[in-house]
Parts: structure tokens; sequence; C-alpha cells
């Protein structure tokens, strides 16, 4: 493992692409060069007088500030800004959808491409730490889809989404999911370039999902209710949830839905129809 | 784990302003309602610094607190976690501080 970043060979995020089965490095392994050779010869006086508490050992003399005030996020910032250019321009829908593993985002994908993809052509990207599982799933149900693999990485980044963009090639006036890997952190706070982060649950989880990962349902504009099909057999309390998921962002759009039986759906589809047609900020 | 990307991000970004010189100390501003964890920030510093300009340098952290403004009453409810009630009842709080994840300064030799 290279200590400068903790990143390894097998640990570099993937891209394959379902249709050529074609498979690309999303990072080029970089070399780790750091051998600069400055001479500095900074001389400060210092006349005025310090009480210390402690003598320090040795007398350090200020260094020379350099002052940033840089967003962290700058870069990935910048570059979802980019995508959200490329994809307007396209006059392409994009969500990020995310959820914690198993709340089914892949089944409601899937789901969504057989009803509603006759109507408005859906290409899919797929985020996941390893495996071409879910894009082969997506690729039966009969979408274009591309495959992340982040190996160790939690979640995906814009300079990720923006190769897998270039490489799935959607169509113009369509819809591009970007599955998120499954995760309900880290994915909350990066922006990927989408219009909308739909974040999505499902019933066997607990009801207090929204305020223990307040994050994700805070930069989320829709939330997906799953499997609702199971509240009868499960101790699951819709409105305590809802009412969980407003304490932490009162705006969001909630849909309940089971992706299974097709429960709600149609409301999820309008939604989503009225989001493409209509091409303007949430 | 995203802190592990973020903090190698924060080391390119330092060690490219200060040119090969050996950074001393690097000031970052994370906000409490920020999800980023101070604490595992620096648990990955040491790690993605080694190497680099900014191997041994010191990391301080500023951490603001919360702070919204109620869009129901207008009154400023300060917050110490991404949840929060203002005394009239309502959770729609447009938040005004806590979100900061800035890096703020630097010195160098």
């Amino acid at each position: 493992m290279c200590l400068t970043c903790g990143c390894s060979d097998n640990a570099r995020p993937m891209l394959t692409d379902l249709q050529s089965g074609q498979t690309q490095s999303l990072r080029a392994a970089h070399d780790h060069d750091h051998s600069h050779d400055h001479d500095h010869d900074h001389s400060h006086d210092h006349d005025h007088d310090h009480d210390h508490e402690i003598a320090p050992a040795v007398t350090q003399q200020r260094g020379r500030i350099i002052r940033l005030e840089q967003d962290m996020l700058a870069k990935n910032n910048l570059l979802a800004e980019r995508n959200r250019g490329w994809l307007m321009e396209r006059d392409i829908l994009a969500l990020n959808l995310i959820s914690s593993p198993g709340a089914g985002k892949t089944t409601l994908l899937e789901r969504t491409i057989r009803d509603f993809g006759s109507k408005l052509p859906i290409s899919v990207i797929e985020g996941d730490q390893a495996t071409l599982h879910d894009a082969e799933r997506i690729q039966t149900a009969g979408s274009k889809v591309v495959q992340i693999n982040t190996g160790t990485g939690c979640h995906l980044e814009a300079d990720m989404t923006a190769r897998a963009l270039r490489q799935l090639d959607p169509p113009l006036h369509s819809v591009v999911m970007i599955e998120n890997v499954g995760n309900l952190v880290c994915p909350a706070l990066f922006d990927l370039g989408e219009r909308a982060k739909v974040v999505i649950m499902s019933v066997t989880e607990g009801e207090n999902k929204p305020v223990k990962y307040p994050h994700a349902f805070r930069a989320s504009q829709v939330m997906i209710l799953n499997k609702i099909d199971l509240l009868p057999y499960v101790n699951f309390n819709v409105d305590q949830c809802l009412g969980f998921a407003r304490e932490v962002n009162p705006a969001l759009r909630v849909f309940q839905v089971s992706a299974t039986r097709g429960d709600g759906l149609l409301e999820w589809y309008a939604w989503l129809h009225g989001q493409s047609v209509y091409n303007e900020p949430l | 784990m995203h802190e592990l990307a973020i903090t190698q991000d924060i080391i390119n970004v330092v060690c490219e302003h200060a040119q090969g010189t050996k950074i001393r100390r690097i000031v970052l501003e994370i906000g409490k309602l920020s999800a980023v964890l101070p604490d595992a920030v620096r648990f990955c510093f040491e790690l993605c610094a080694e190497g680099t300009a900014a191997e041994g340098a010191e990391l301080e952290i500023i951490e603001p607190s919360g702070l919204a403004r109620c869009r129901i009453c207008d009154n400023h409810v300060t917050l110490d976690r991404p949840i929060g009630r203002c005394s009239c009842g309502s959770t729609d709080l447009e938040w005004i501080s806590g979100e900061e994840l800035k890096i703020k300064e630097l010195e160098v030799a």
C-alpha cells in the first residue's frame, strides 16, 4: 500500500463498460516523487519578550504564513459543476441514488427501466466496491450501463462520474441514474453533478434512519421508502419514520413504494417524467 | 471513511502551495454540522503526509459551532448536530454557520 495516500493497485477505481466488456482504470497510478531542493534563508528578529509558562527547549522562529481559505471539496465541486453543464446541454436528468446496502436501489432501477424505459431512455452508472453483478442486472433489464468499482472507496466522486458519463454516452433528452455505493454516510458529501440526490430506505430498516444519518437525508431532495409490501410482517411505524425525515429535511419529497409488487410506483414515474420534461433546478 | 479522500486532497493542495518548502503547521476549519469528523482527519493526516512536505506538520482544526435561523419565527438557534428544533417548535431551519470545510492557512519554514 502506498503510504502517501493509502492507495494500492487493486484498490484503484475501475470502470467497466457492459456494452463492450472493456475495463479501464479510472485513476492513474501516481508516482510519489517529492524531492524538492530549496534553500531558504529566513531570518526573523523577535525583540519582544515572551513569558512562557514552560520554557521551550528550542526557540522556534515563526514561519511564513500562506493564507488559502480554500474549500476542501473545491476540486470535486468544480468537476461536479462541469458534469452538470455537460448534462444540461444534453437535456439529461441525472439522479444520484444513495442508500444503505440492501435498501433496494437496484431492484427499484430494474423495475423503473422495465416499466418506464420505453417512455424515456434510462442509462445507468453503477457504483460498487466490487463485482459487475448490479450492472449485469441493469443490462438484463434493458438499459445501457457502466459499472464503477471503487475498490476500497466508499463513495463515487465527480471525476469518476465524468469518465463514466463519457463512456456511457447517454442519448440526448434522457435520464441517467447514478447508483452510488451502498453507504448512507460518505456519498452525502460528494456532489457528482446530479440534479437531485434520491435517498432510498426500506421498511426493514429502523424508523430512525433519517435522524441517525441526517446528512444523507438533508442532502437529498427525494426520499423513497421501499418494500412497503412487507409492512404487515415487520415492526415499522411509517408515520414516525416520515416525522424523523421531515425533522431533518422539511422539504423532502417522499414516495412510498414496493419495487417488487409495484405499489406507489406510478407517483414516482410521474415525478420522474415531470423532472425530465421541465429541466429546471428542483 | 470519506475523510481519507478529503485528507489526501488537503495534502495535495497544501504541498502545491508550499512549493517544496517544509510545512510546519496547517490550519483547517471543519464545522460541527459538516459531515466530516475532525478526529478521522487527524487519523488520516499522518499517513497521508508521510513522505511529503507536510510530514511532521502540526495540524490545527478550528470547529465552528452550528447556527441556524428559523424560517417560521426568524429566531436564531444554536446547533451542535445536524438536527434541531426552534423554541417555536419548527424544524424548518436555515443553516447560517457550522458547515465550513476549509483549508484556512499554512505556515511554512
